[in-house]
């Protein structure tokens, strides 16, 4: 039904389209001028008609299926619905859909099968009568753009008014989705710091969410402190830059200075290919390789290391951040004028004195916005550390013993069925509130350092 | 005076000196030279491992051993009536038996040790035969069906018959029984199309990708029908139309956070939103797609936003002089020009998204389908979200799949990114 209402839309507006370049024809024969071009005079019908009917389309499919729960639910027998909880709410409202569905588990009760009777008998009414609306008001618009083709109407102003619209609209849905992202972690933290204290949650060393909590237990001491998540992931991330920032930095400041054209030419899209790998290739590749090289490594100098060591999931964290780190130090070098190297050169400095006394020091302020996003990439990248990091959150600094990251527990506290009205679920969202506002933090200091910095050279 | 005298023996100790440092000074820029060609080395190495141990545990996912066996279709195991029921599974161990008569009085334990051999989906492919055409029944056919895991890795050498009996999965015995069935040429190793055109399987010998590549391709329709008008709208406008005011300076920050923004948080914005709000389905390729359009949306308009400033203002001026408005001179002129730049974007851009797993894992596309998706809204997996879950299976079959799988994937990047820089330099211009 659906479709079949997409494919009315698009019928009416193309034959709303095709009328009022007739009619424009029409008039021209006449001998008439028009103020816009026939295309024009279409495209208004074109546009009229479709985009209010295709939002009221979108809106209808979003709302449908809200509502119509909402009165099955209310049509259902006192006492049987009313009282349950959220989650028992849900379960009766899948079984009631499942037997619509005609998928029937066992010998359900009278008034599901009848709810879902109603439930099915809805959803075909629904869909008829958004189809007829669809129809209806589709061609009351055609109707209504018909009616003011006309020597004198401006239709291309008309055109460029709605397409002015409908880009300011493009250009705003990055802040709704902004707002979109806020408002839904702020909700659901909101309600977390219902079930669990602000100052536990922010200052507590415990973090065990696997617990099953029972009424008594949402109080117990320090089940939902971040403090160890927070922790892990520095570790990992420390880890990570331990790797990146040297190796990033040397091989751009090798190939903006030193390299041959040749080798250049062979390394920079090697580092691109590097860039472009999905992380939970990255992932694999820790498991895969490196947590048992480092394991086997480990017990050759007799060091015993945890098998999802935070090092394996750092140091493959570090080879996916070279290129980051690389590229931006590229901007930030090339970004120094080269007045100042050549400077440094005719005053006789060899290229190394060259690059360590003028060119790095004048462009640490690029280097150092560059390594601030690397630090907000490490915190909020999960694929590798769900695969290879730890799921046990220790109060730990030590690189070789397994942590939990934020990210980590986000995951595995959301896969699977979620409900949200228990503290697990909820503590997920909580944990990306935290890890939204600090890598919001760092990304605008970051951007803050790069773009000053770069401005300041021009 | 003194100078003058000490001057010749003083140079000489000058110019040793001078030499002595600027020995020091050129061993400082040998170091520095060394430690970039080491950096670059080290990032190159690891790219290599990265490839080497991809690669040389994927391609034996390339072939898998198949069985092929002379089944009888014993009618009074298996009868028109019936179907699609039926002793399909004793009719295979018959034809097995065939092969071993000693076995013929064997009793269930050793019988399953060697009906071990064949995939668990053997019986099921046999039924599908039959109930396409129960003319079968009463007659032989030939059964081609994949082996099962074990004995694919015995085949292809990953379980070695060199260790002790206890410590690997396939006993002497049923070793015996393979050889015996090898030596009779009833092994065979065919490309592995199965990974291609199966669907996903709890046996890793049945498992494949098709559900996944079809997932991710809905997924990316979607996000590519999103993400692509809104991403150059919105680029158009503050390129071309937005006046220099506070609320463009928002938008602008906000699109730059964004696109800094962890994937993880618009996964928690699709569950919170699109699932908990809106009650769309759970692992729905709509979903993925509509969170992944977010994801993508931020790279389209960067992208587009520099090829329309790559085009040189003097198209606009002309376009102007002859009497376009403003509206026809970007739509007209500035646009077509922009568009391999924007096309190139929109490709990187649904490049990333294929790659991106962890907000598909939030809304759920983890869940183990054996079917592929037939519409956007039919629950299923991701291309990355299905490495995910083989990386995480327990059987030893699925490492070898797990790669595999990532090379498709990677191809499919490669490809991608091929294509987008294939149009950069073909409709590439400089003005």
């Amino acid at each position: 039904m659906t479709s079949i209402a997409f494919l009315a839309l698009f019928a009416i507006s193309i034959i709303g389209y095709v009328w009022n370049i007739t009619a424009v024809n029409a008039i021209r024969k006449g001998g008439n001028r028009l103020h816009s071009l026939g295309y024009f005079h279409g495209m208004y019908a074109f546009l009229v008609s479709f985009i209010p009917v295709f939002v009221v389309i979108l809106l209808w499919l979003l709302l449908q299926g809200p509502v119509i729960e909402w009165i099955v639910a209310g049509g259902l027998p006192a006492g049987e619905y009313d009282g349950l909880g959220t989650g028992e709410q849900q379960l009766v409202m899948a079984e009631i859909k499942s037997i619509a569905r005609g998928t029937i588990f066992g010998e359900p009760e009278e008034w599901k099968i009848a709810a879902a009777e109603r439930l099915t008998r809805l959803y075909t009414l629904s869909s008829r009568a958004m189809l007829i609306a669809v129809v209806a008001l589709g061609l009351g618009l055609m109707f209504l753009s018909r009616s003011k083709v006309s020597a004198e109407f401006r239709a291309r102003h008309g055109v460029e008014h709605i397409v002015s619209g409908l880009m300011i609209f493009c250009a705003t849905t990055a802040v709704f989705v902004t707002i979109g992202i806020v408002a839904s972690l702020l909700f659901e933290t909101l309600k977390f710091f219902d079930k669990v204290s602000v100052s536990e949650f922010l200052f507590g060393t415990n973090w065990e969410p696997q617990i099953p909590l029972r009424e008594d237990q949402v109080a117990a001491e320090g089940a939902f402190g971040w403090l160890p998540v927070i922790l892990g992931t520095l570790v990992i991330t420390a880890v990570a830059l331990f790797i990146a920032v040297p190796v990033g930095l040397m091989s751009a400041i090798y190939l903006n200075e030193f390299a041959p054209c040749r080798l250049r030419a062979v390394v920079k899209p090697a580092l691109e290919i590097l860039a472009g790998v999905p992380t939970v290739v990255y992932g694999f590749f820790a498991v895969l390789t490196v947590a048992p090289a480092i394991r086997a490594f480990g017990a050759q100098i007799g060091i015993d290391v945890a098998p999802n060591t935070a090092l394996a999931a750092g140091g493959v964290m570090g080879i996916m951040l070279i290129p980051f780190i690389s590229s931006f130090t590229d901007d930030a070098l090339s970004a120094v004028p080269r007045t100042l190297s050549d400077g440094a050169l005719g005053l006789g400095a060899t290229r190394a004195e060259m690059v360590t006394t003028v060119l790095f020091p004048a462009a640490i302020p690029g280097i150092v916005g560059g390594v601030l996003l690397a630090v907000s990439r490490a915190i909020g990248e999960t694929m590798i550390v769900v695969m290879a990091a730890g799921l046990i959150a220790k109060m730990t600094l030590n690189p070789l013993d397994s942590v939990t990251t934020v990210t980590v527990q986000i995951v595995t506290l959301l896969i699977g069925d979620t409900s949200f009205d228990n503290p697990k679920t909820l503590a997920a969202f909580a944990l990306g509130m935290m890890l939204f506002i600090v890598t919001l933090i760092i990304n605008i200091f970051a951007i803050r350092i790069v773009r000053k910095y770069r401005e300041a050279y021009d | 005076m003194t100078d003058m005298t000490a001057s010749p023996s003083g140079a000489l100790a000058t110019d040793a000196r001078l030499r002595a440092r600027l020995r020091q000074r050129k061993r400082k820029q040998v170091i520095l030279q060394g430690l970039g060609l080491g950096a670059i080395s080290f990032a190159g190495l690891m790219l290599f491992i990265l490839v080497a141990s991809l690669v040389s545990t994927g391609y034996k996912a390339v072939t898998q051993t198949h069985l092929t066996v002379e089944v009888f279709v014993d009618p009074q195991e298996i009868s028109v009536d019936k179907l699609p029921r039926g002793g399909f599974r004793d009719v295979l161990a018959a034809a097995l038996i065939k092969e071993f008569p000693d076995m013929a009085e064997a009793g269930r334990k050793d019988l399953r040790a060697l009906t071990g051999v064949y995939s668990n989906g053997a019986q099921f492919r046999l039924r599908d035969m039959i109930v396409a055409d129960p003319g079968l029944i009463g007659q032989t056919v030939t059964l081609t069906v994949p082996v099962s895991d074990p004995f694919d890795q015995l085949q292809k050498d990953l379980i070695k018959r060199e260790t002790p009996q206890a410590q690997r999965r396939v006993d002497d015995r049923q070793i015996a029984w393979f050889d015996t069935l090898a030596e009779r040429g009833m092994i065979s190793e065919p490309i592995n199309w199965g990974l291609l055109t199966n669907a996903d399987s709890r046996f890793p010998e049945l498992a494949g990708l098709k559900g996944a590549l079809v997932g991710s391709f809905w997924a990316l329709l979607v996000c590519f029908a999103i993400s692509f008008p809104v991403g150059i709208g919105a680029a158009i406008y503050l390129e071309e139309f937005a006046p220099k005011n506070r609320m463009s300076d928002i938008i602008e920050v906000n699109i730059n956070n964004l696109a800094a923004v962890p994937s993880v948080v618009f996964g928690l914005l699709a569950l919170a939103v699109f699932l908990g709000w809106f009650g769309l389905p759970r692992s729905a390729p709509l979903v993925g797609g509509m969170t992944l359009a977010l994801m993508t949306m931020p790279t389209i308009i960067i992208s587009t936003r520099a090829a329309l400033k790559a085009v040189p203002p003097s198209i606009r001026e002309a376009a102007l002089g002859v009497g376009a408005s403003r509206h026809q001179v970007v739509f007209g002129h500035v646009l077509p020009l922009a568009m391999p730049g924007v096309m190139t974007g929109t490709i990187i851009g649904l490049a990333q998204a294929l790659g991106e797993t962890a907000p598909l894992l939030l809304i759920g596309m983890n869940a183990f389908i054996t079917s592929a998706p037939g519409t956007p809204l039919d629950s299923a997996t991701a291309l990355p979200t299905q490495i995910f879950i083989w990386a995480d299976s327990p059987e030893r079959g699925f490492v070898s799949r797990t790669s595999a799988a990532i090379l498709v994937l990677l191809g499919f990047l490669v490809m991608m990114n091929g294509i987008a820089i294939y149009l950069r330099n073909k409709f590439e211009r400089s003005w």
